[in-house]
């Protein structure tokens, strides 16, 4: 079990809202950005000086652009339908982790400086100044909310706090109050391609070094292509793809379903990141700026359509947002949604049976499926509504004997986040992770109890790369988190020779040929 | 005329005023301020229709309340189901013939009365009884419900208690029209009631009773989940591809 300097949460049986205890996590709060990291993405370097002032007019400038922010903020009857279904609330006990707590933080301000009650009658209406104290008030939980919208669910207005975390954290950016884990990552991405900033050669190597693992495993040469001008399908994924565990499986997976596919894809080493980190900071301008990089990939590349690998946030983005943000997409082959999802290009293909499985090569598993967040409640997948739930069902039906689902009121639209998303997968905020991934691995635990599950199949790097880091802290194995396409990967049958297999087929032709005629 | 027609006259003139410009200022700033990207709640409807059913399943039933928290729903939903009969049973007062509807919903109405004041005691009580809605709950959501229990409970006073004079009521507002009001009875729980009411109408839009418009213009619940097959751009967006 890993080592804690904070007291890890019980597991129990039973669901259990906590009695509210202010204040347990008001000594969390992630490091702060550093010049460095705050002038590439165009904001000031620390503190400004009249900070108050500036910010009250950027809340002022955001309630102008977003409709969500501002009906959002005048809407709240504080009925309660939200306070127990925030992870966080529930794993740290402190009731500004209630999504209306939070919300509340940045409502005590509008409604001091925009509402007419707040102006004249600030105590009847629990507005407050901005002070020093509500910034840090501000920079504490507005870094614990991982946007996972499971409060909107639930909101009979349909208030999503995720919208107010990111307004929250662009108005801080813009007073100089950045956060660094995100921001020094979406320089890298300016710079380099990618979140993990690793550059060309060292994705060519290590897609070298996967065909060559492949080919050992399977005898068949799959490729893993990068920068293949004229290749149909782009494939946009999270860099831990390339290197992280079980997140590379997952990689390993897509090549063997494209190879069986026969059709010809590239990674880009422009575009070589599907995340986009300006989403969690809620700048519109950062996240367009990501977001190019995709359709300049595109172009580049001279492919015809583009494929989203296994990543949450990235979904949302690539799903809701990606048409908006570097749309039109008329230059593409119009028969295919542009962006599709991996799972999408894999059940198409389970459902036109072009893939064969040999089920029993996951028999070492049990599964449960983790629906990420954001995937859950940000965004489709298929032609109906709840697509996302199903395809990657299917997907573990088709390549696994073993599967059982979690407690209903703990999966699809009311499933839990991680614990990770939204900009705080980062060590600086372990005792946050740890406590908020409680109500997914309680409900992980029950089902293991019930059901002898073994493992839990996501589709998403930051759910993966925080439970393999937080599950020892709960007594479990950091590999019990799967990749989904890593069962598909070690599943299908590979039936298809590559076009040099064939060629060197045609060689040995030629020379017998050749030795025929001589 | 006396002071407190005149008095009353003029309350309600200025009450009704400001529950009107105020709403249509703030529904305005709704419809004018841009939602600039796609955030509907998923799984949500594909179509203009299934979004025409998914808001009205949530404006009649507060579907996605009943999800989150049964207690809250069921008071909830009594209360607003309640003011809803009240409010159809006091058009009588306003319009002159009364429609037939208006005529039949009488009888409902009174029980509309009952079931609003026993929604807001619930809902009331959650604020007390339960610790994070405590957490939660400011002066002014105190106070709100105080003052629709109060009108709740004048309004049912007067109807098995202590009766008043509802034919001059009618005229008083129907004299309201055309800016010559008959004179209000002076029973002090009609004066109580009516007081109330329109301080009532005054907060509105100036309080959480935004909500009531804000639900259709909330964007996790009015968007179509089609993004991929139809470009959405803000107007300040599109201004941004133009740089």
């Amino acid at each position: 079990m890993a080592k804690a300097t904070f007291e890890v949460p019980e597991l129990s049986q039973y669901p259990d809202v906590p009695a509210v205890t202010p204040g347990t996590m008001a000594h969390s709060m992630p490091f702060v950005s550093k010049q460095d990291f705050q002038e590439p993405l165009g904001y000031p370097g620390e503190l400004v000086e009249n900070w108050q002032e500036q910010a009250i007019a950027k809340m002022g400038d955001l309630l102008g652009r977003y409709r969500s922010l501002r009906v959002y903020l005048d809407s709240c009857v504080k009925c309660g339908s939200c306070t127990d279904k925030c992870h966080y609330y529930l794993g740290t006990k402190d009731p500004k982790n209630m999504p209306v707590g939070r919300q509340d933080l940045m409502r005590k301000v509008y409604r001091r400086y925009f509402t007419l009650a707040g102006k004249l009658f600030p105590k009847l209406v629990g507005a407050e100044d901005f002070t020093k104290e509500v910034l840090d008030d501000w920079y504490s939980y507005f870094h614990q909310c991982s946007q996972c919208r499971r409060c909107s669910v639930f909101c009979p207005y349909g208030i999503d706090t995720a919208e107010i975390s990111m307004a929250a954290r662009e108005i801080m950016d813009s007073i100089g109050v950045g956060q660094k884990y995100c921001n020094e990552i979406i320089g890298k991405v300016y710079k380099i391609g990618n979140n993990l900033g690793l550059p060309g050669p060292a994705l060519e190597d290590t897609l070298e070094g996967l065909e060559e693992d492949v080919y050992d495993e399977t005898g068949v040469r799959v490729r893993y292509p990068i920068d293949v001008e004229g290749a149909e399908i782009l494939l946009v994924t999270p860099s831990a793809d390339f290197f992280a565990e079980p997140h590379v499986d997952g990689l390993i997976g897509y090549g063997k379903v494209f190879h069986e596919a026969g059709v010809s894809w590239t990674l880009s080493s422009h575009a070589s990141e599907a995340a986009n980190f300006g989403m969690f900071i809620g700048s519109y301008e950062n996240m367009r700026r990501v977001a190019q990089r995709i359709r300049e990939a595109a172009i580049q590349l001279k492919v015809k359509r583009i494929v989203f690998g296994e990543c949450g946030h990235a979904w949302r983005v690539a799903y809701s947002f990606l048409n908006t943000l570097a749309g039109p997409w008329d230059f593409l082959d119009p028969r295919y949604p542009v962006p599709q999802h991996i799972c999408e290009f894999t059940h198409d293909l389970i459902q036109r049976g072009q893939l064969t499985f040999d089920k029993s090569e996951n028999d070492d598993k049990v599964l449960t499926y983790h629906d990420s967040c954001n995937v859950a409640r940000a965004s489709r997948m298929g032609d109906t509504p709840g697509g996302q739930f199903e395809i990657p069902r299917a997907i573990i039906r088709a390549t696994c004997n073993h599967f059982h689902d979690m407690d209903e009121e703990t999966i699809r639209d009311r499933t839990f986040c991680c614990g990770g998303g939204g900009g705080l997968l980062t060590d600086d905020l372990m005792e946050l992770r740890v406590k908020g991934a409680k109500p997914r691995v309680e409900a992980l635990n029950n089902v293991m109890l019930e059901k002898g599950v073994t493992h839990m199949a996501a589709i998403c790097a930051i759910c993966k790369s925080q439970f393999t880091k937080v599950l020892p802290y709960y007594g479990m194995e950091m590999d019990q988190i799967v990749s989904l396409h890593q069962l598909v990967s070690n599943a299908i049958v590979l039936t298809r020779l590559t076009d040099d297999e064939d060629e060197d087929e045609d060689e040995d032709e030629d020379e017998t040929d050749e030795d025929e005629a001589a | 005329m006396s002071f407190l027609t005149m008095f009353y006259a003029y309350l309600f003139y200025f009450a009704a005023l400001v529950l009107l410009a105020g709403l249509t200022i703030k529904i305005v700033e709704y419809a004018r301020t841009p939602a600039p990207l796609k955030i509907p709640t998923t799984p949500a409807p594909t179509t203009r229709t299934g979004v025409v059913f998914r808001m009205t399943r949530e404006v009649v039933l507060f579907e996605s309340l009943f999800r989150g928290n049964k207690w809250t729903w069921i008071f909830g939903w009594i209360f607003h189901f309640g003011l809803f009969l009240v409010t159809l049973r006091h058009l009588r007062y306003f319009i002159e013939p009364v429609w037939l509807p208006i005529e039949l919903i009488q009888p409902f109405g009174v029980y509309g009365g009952m079931a609003m004041v026993v929604g807001l005691a619930g809902l009331w009580a959650r604020r007390f009884l339960v610790d994070r809605v405590r957490y939660i709950s400011s002066l002014s959501d105190h106070l709100i419900l105080a003052l629709l229990i109060l009108i709740g409970s004048t309004g049912l006073l007067m109807k098995f208690v202590a009766h008043t004079d509802v034919v001059a009521v009618k005229s008083f507002f129907i004299g309201l029209y055309s800016f010559d009001p008959y004179p209000l009875p002076t029973d002090p729980l009609l004066l109580i009631h009516l007081l109330l009411v329109a301080l009532l109408m005054i907060v509105f839009p100036y309080s959480k009773l935004l909500h009531a418009p804000g639900l259709f213009f909330s964007p996790s619940r009015n968007q179509v989940d089609n993004p991929r097959e139809q470009r959405h751009i803000a107007p300040w967006a599109k201004r941004l591809e133009q740089e």
